[in-house]
């Protein structure tokens, strides 16, 4: 059920500058870029904040450059369907631009942003209905009880909270070991995908390194993984508007019919995008084929602790990570 | 003499069931008119529920509808302002609270009810509407942000003179809508995609279209529809 949105204050800042002065004069300020999620917190009463930064219409944040090392930049602000439909995206890093393709529906996608994509919040049930869990800042997880229902959530790296990372981009840009570039108190700071995302142990009530105040103004595809071999899929309820069961982002560079360098990453498995390392290291330098898959089924799941409802997880993320090395056959 | 209201000369009054009216030869012969109907001048659903509305019945509804938007006599945050907003490619000057979504400004300050709220979360699409070309979800966006674009509603789809657009005629003929509640924003979506891609397969269609819910199932129909309509623009 969703109510008629509380008061706030509303910025339209048409600069970054302006944008950063707001940002000062209000700690508790809310910024909003596509809304796609901002909204449905403030219709829902969990979230209330008394200031809402717009900062959709500041073009500093938006478009997709091409950098000199044959990277890309994209703008936090660029939407999902500009991310997909970008030839740019598609010719260097097609796993990007499928992950754009698949989240949520069409008309989320032409106002939802890339910048929003990745630092959205989790969606555990349980949190976002307004359960006083560990990530509210309460003591308890209602999903990780005997009678929760938890097929949804994690396999790995619980500490306290279950919830899972519901980024589709997020994982492909992992994969592509992009570099998130965020202002805070006035300098830039370019923090790697692996620092980015961040799971309970390190902070239970955040999902990346963004702090309140923080703006993510970019993201930068280095050009290592650019015309690579790759590979995302994506295994949800339903087609549209569903988040991810489990999904998989994969480059992967050949030479000689055989694996020469390789990043695997898996979403909605933890609370951050999960580097499968094993595999990563067990396929280097081997040639695809049924032998190597049977092996990869080993090992891509391995030290997962599901729990009650969510068995089904480990097969499904054994299955995808064959899935992607066979695309490379 | 045609004769309209309660009391009909021509009708014979009997206590009981459904008056009948009493035929008489003479006054076709005489070139007068066929039996006049009783028939109340520009009456509907809405228009009936508004003047329910305005005489203060259900006022708490609008009340309700507007509290979040209303500002508290102590509140400063919530001041509206003055916006122009082109909707259909009328340029109004409204007065916008800054927490109020395009489909709120839309259904209740500019009285454009064709599009519908259904989920107010995203999650439906009875709520499309186009801005600037591309369709988004008016319940989940600020008017604030689209003071800037051109909105084509529902309302702004058929010709001026009321001929439907090709879409609206397609879904027409392959039965379509079936409640009807989800299909103003399926024709919006189903317009933007033509708009934007005459010819597209049925993937493309299907891809377009996928953000429309229909709870009576009509998919297909509506697939269809868009195929049929293409074959048209």
């Amino acid at each position: 059920m969703t109510d008629v949105m509380h008061n706030f204050e509303l910025f339209q800042p048409a600069t970054l500058e302006d944008a950063r002065a707001i940002l000062g004069d209000h700690q508790d300020a809310w910024i909003l870029a596509g809304g796609m999620d901002s909204l449905d917190w403030f219709k829902h009463r969990v979230k209330m904040p008394a200031v809402v930064v717009d900062i959709a219409g500041i073009p500093d944040l938006h478009g997709i450059r091409e950098e000199d090392d044959g990277g890309l930049w994209i703008g936090a602000t660029t939407t999902l369907t500009e991310v997909n439909e970008s030839e740019l995206v598609k010719s260097r890093f097609p796993a990007l631009a499928q992950a754009a393709l698949h989240v949520a529906s069409p008309q989320i996608r032409n106002k939802g942003t890339i910048g929003g994509n990745v630092s959205q919040d989790t969606r555990c049930p349980y949190y976002r209905d307004g359960f006083p869990c560990y990530r509210a800042g309460g003591n308890t997880c209602y999903a990780n009880t005997p009678t929760a229902m938890n097929r949804e959530h994690a396999l790995f790296g619980v500490s306290r909270c279950v919830a899972v990372t519901p980024s589709d981009t997020a994982i492909a840009l992992t994969a592509l070991e992009a570099v998130f570039t965020v202002e805070r108190a006035g300098s830039r700071q370019d923090i790697l995908a692996s620092d980015f995302f961040i799971g309970p142990a390190i902070d239970i009530t955040r999902m990346t390194a963004l702090e309140p105040g923080d703006i993510l103004v970019g993201i930068r595809i280095p050009g290592k993984w650019a015309g690579s071999r790759q590979y995302f899929e994506k295994v949800a309820d339903r087609q549209t508007w569903d988040f991810a069961l489990v999904n998989i982002a994969m480059a992967a560079k050949m030479e000689n019919g055989a694996i020469s360098d390789i990043s695997m990453v898996c979403g909605a498995v933890e609370c951050t995008p999960r580097r499968l390392t094993d595999v990563e290291s067990l396929v280097r330098g081997e040639k695809p084929g049924q032998e190597l898959e049977t092996l990869v089924k080993r090992v891509a799941s391995r030290g997962a602790e599901p729990l009650n409802f969510n068995h089904f997880k480990i097969p499904l993320m054994e299955n995808l990570a064959v899935r992607a090395i066979r695309s490379l056959a | 003499m045609q004769t309209y209201g309660p009391y009909d000369p021509s009708v014979d009054y009997v206590p009981g069931p459904a008056p009948r009216p009493k035929y008489t030869g003479r006054a076709n012969e005489a070139g007068g008119a066929e039996t006049p109907s009783w028939r109340p001048l520009h009456m509907s659903r809405r228009n009936f529920l508004r003047g329910v509305a305005c005489s203060g019945v259900v006022i708490g509804g609008s009340s309700y509808l507007f509290s979040g938007t209303t500002p508290a006599r102590a509140d400063t945050r919530a001041v509206e302002r003055l916006v122009r907003l082109t909707v259909n490619g009328r340029t109004h000057s409204i007065e916008v609270a800054p927490n109020e979504t395009l489909a709120t400004t839309l259904r209740y300050r500019l009285g454009l009810t064709g599009t519908k709220i259904g989920c107010n979360q995203a999650e439906c699409g009875a709520c499309t509407v186009i801005a600037d070309g591309i369709t988004i979800y008016s319940c989940s966006t600020l008017t604030h942000r689209v003071r800037d674009s051109e909105i084509t509603t529902i309302e702004g789809i058929a010709g001026e003179d009321g001929t439907l657009h090709p879409v609206q005629q397609a879904f027409i003929e392959e039965l379509a809508p079936q409640c009807g509640f989800c299909t103003p924003g399926q024709v919006v979506s189903a317009v933007a995609l033509l708009n934007r891609n005459p010819k597209p397969t049925i993937e493309e269609a299907r891809l377009a279209m996928s953000g429309n819910l229909c709870r009576c199932g009509a998919y297909d129909h509506y697939l269809r529809g868009v195929m049929k309509a293409s074959e048209r623009v």
